[in-house]
């Protein structure tokens, strides 16, 4: 099942700062995310989590620092969003996945349309794949969802199954979930949940991020914990049980 | 039984169906309280003539709607690009270098908007409304205010070739103002262009997470409106033979009234060129409609407001998926329920 990775780090992260205007969000982070590992990244609100997948996804380059992908070395000022596809990686965010008023079909394909040398884009053959991951990777059946559906007719589950059926269309060497479960039934937690394991099982990579810490317990292998825009630990999971972590990130706790 | 259903599905689903209805019925109406006009095809040739410069702008400013963004500076950039066609004709006698330049000049204009809307951050209804000012005033500032006559451009190819009469009959600027049309609705629902741009007015966070370039699209696209809007400028100096220096500034509320009327959302992430098209074509055929059928120039702003007001809501109601809004407050009111059932 498991493909075979030709390299041993999916991310790493060296010395990355970033500012927002004089505000600093990031500040000498590093950060490592190994071929087959999933991360469990935690940290309070405002903690700079955000940050730090936007800039591994590349939705905006880091002030400074280095980034590799794949063990190399990337040009930060070529690196976007594109480029991250490209690289491998796919991001499922919280509330920021789906146009709403759109087809899933062009909800698919955005940003990497399958197009003509034009620019026009190919209509049947997006609403074809679209169908088919949406029924043989998600499983929407008889739900009366089809690809022509606006994005605004489906339930929190069914969008996260979207974008997470994205992701896995496009073969992603590492994927990153910027809190999956929020908005989410109890049912569905636990599909997003065997998702993070197929990731793991399938070999590749998962940056996970989530409020509910039994939940990432439960599927990192590591956990980084970070506190106003800097990385205070790095702990295994065989070092900790999930009560000294609870425990641990108490201290870090800064809101009321 | 079920086929028949589906080929009902398959009607309603024309894009922009409720306005089509609309057009049609104000036509109808029009050829009842009207019909020595509305009968004859004089009317309609009149509407072809008249109507395409409106029907250019209602077309661009749809991108910018739909972008979620506004544009107030078309009606300056028809004046600029006038008066750069009119200026380079006369002094060079080249009309194609005229025409050439001027969408350029509409381009420029529309770039510098694009600039302070997506670079500097201005909120693109200050940007153009500054920049419908300044760019009016220049172009009073260089034509010293006075109107050019430009009738040496008549036997020209590119005369004939834009407004000419096409069977001695048909005007020319109606067969553009249609190819532009079909190929703008190619541009926003077939282009990733026309995609990027609906997921940018849609939430501009997921456009950009998805990969989308905003900056640059949002650049494109003030172009894209500068070069339709000197487009346009070009199809109404060539009609007239003349240039003004406010020309165009009677088209602005028109054009934003078309392209509501045609239903496309001031919300941003939708919008319809069907729509536009017809919203067009009825805020260009309801002055003569209405003068027409005898109830005087006064009534058109009266009628016009009435049906655009109608018209959105119309759309709104239509697009409602349950029963909420409008139909539910109306069953639920004391209009229909009776003042008793409100006292138990």
């Amino acid at each position: 099942m498991a493909e075979k990775r030709n390299f041993k780090n999916a991310v790493i992260m060296e010395n990355i700062e970033k500012y927002f205007g004089s505000t600093a969000a990031l500040r000498g982070v590093n950060f490592e995310v190994g071929a087959n590992e999933v991360v469990g990244l935690i940290g309070d609100n405002g903690a700079g989590k955000s940050t730090l997948i936007k800039i591994i996804t590349g939705v905006f380059p880091p002030t400074r620092g280095k980034l590799f992908i794949r063990d190399k070395e990337v040009r930060l000022k070529d690196y976007n969003v594109k480029q991250a596809y490209k690289l491998g990686i796919e991001a499922v965010f919280q509330d920021k996945s789906l146009g709403e008023k759109q087809d899933l079909w062009r909800n698919f394909f955005i940003g990497r349309q399958i197009t003509n040398r034009f620019g026009f884009i190919n209509v049947r053959e997006e609403k074809r794949i679209a169908q088919k991951i949406m029924l043989d990777m998600i499983g929407f059946r008889g739900v009366g969802v089809t690809a022509e559906s606006k994005a605004s007719k489906l339930s929190g589950g069914e969008r996260q199954g979207i974008a997470i059926g994205r992701a896995m269309y496009f073969n992603a060497d590492l994927i990153v979930l910027d809190e999956p479960t929020s908005a989410l039934s109890l049912k569905e937690v636990n599909k997003v949940l065997n998702f993070v394991r197929k990731i793991k099982e399938s070999g590749r990579a998962c940056v996970y991020i989530s409020h509910i810490l039994s939940d990432v317990y439960e599927i990192s292998d590591k956990f980084v914990v970070l506190d106003r825009g800097e990385v205070v630990a790095t702990i295994k999971k065989n070092e900790i049980t999930l009560r000294k972590l609870n425990e641990f990130l108490l201290k870090y706790a800064h809101g009321k | 039984m079920q086929k028949k259903q589906s080929k009902i599905q398959g009607i309603a689903k024309i894009e922009s169906l409720p306005i089509i209805l609309v057009y049609l019925i104000l036509m109808g109406v029009f050829i009842i309280t009207a019909p020595r006009v509305f009968m004859g095809y004089r009317i309609y040739m009149s509407f072809l003539q008249t109507v395409p410069p409106l029907l250019v702008l209602a077309l661009g400013l749809t991108f910018i709607i739909s972008a979620g963004e506004m544009d107030l500076s078309f009606s300056a950039i028809i004046a600029f690009s006038g008066f750069v066609f009119c200026f380079v004709f006369r002094t060079y006698g080249t009309p194609w270098l005229a025409f050439v330049l001027a969408l350029l000049s509409g381009a420029l204009v529309g770039y510098i908007n694009g600039l302070l809307v997506a670079v500097v951050g201005v909120p693109s209804i200050m940007a153009t409304l500054a920049a419908q000012f300044f760019w009016n005033g220049l172009t009073i500032l260089l034509s010293g205010g006075l109107s050019w006559n430009i009738k040496e451009i008549r036997p020209y190819f590119i005369h004939s070739l834009f407004v000419g009469r096409i069977a001695g009959i048909v005007p020319a600027q109606s067969v553009w103002g249609l190819g532009v049309a079909v190929f703008l609705w190619f541009i926003l629902n077939r282009h990733t262009f026309g995609e990027h741009i609906l997921f940018i007015g849609d939430n501009v966070d997921v456009a950009r997470v998805m990969g989308v370039n905003v900056t640059a699209t949002r650049i494109k696209l003030f172009v894209f409106m500068g070069i339709i809007s000197a487009f346009a400028g070009i199809l109404l100096t060539l009609e007239m033979i003349n240039f003004w220096t406010t020309q165009g500034a009677g088209l602005l509320l028109p054009t934003i009234a078309a392209v509501f009327i045609g239903g496309t959302s001031i919300a941003g992430g939708y919008g319809t060129i069907v729509g536009s098209f017809f919203g067009a074509y009825i805020v260009g055929s309801l002055e003569a409609g209405v003068v027409a059928s005898g109830i005087g120039g006064y009534w058109t702003r009266l009628v016009t407001g009435f049906v655009m007001g109608s018209s959105v809501a119309l759309n709104i109601i239509l697009n409602q998926e349950k029963e909420k809004g409008l139909v539910k407050h109306l069953r639920e009111s004391v209009f229909l329920k009776g003042f008793n059932s409100t006292k138990k």
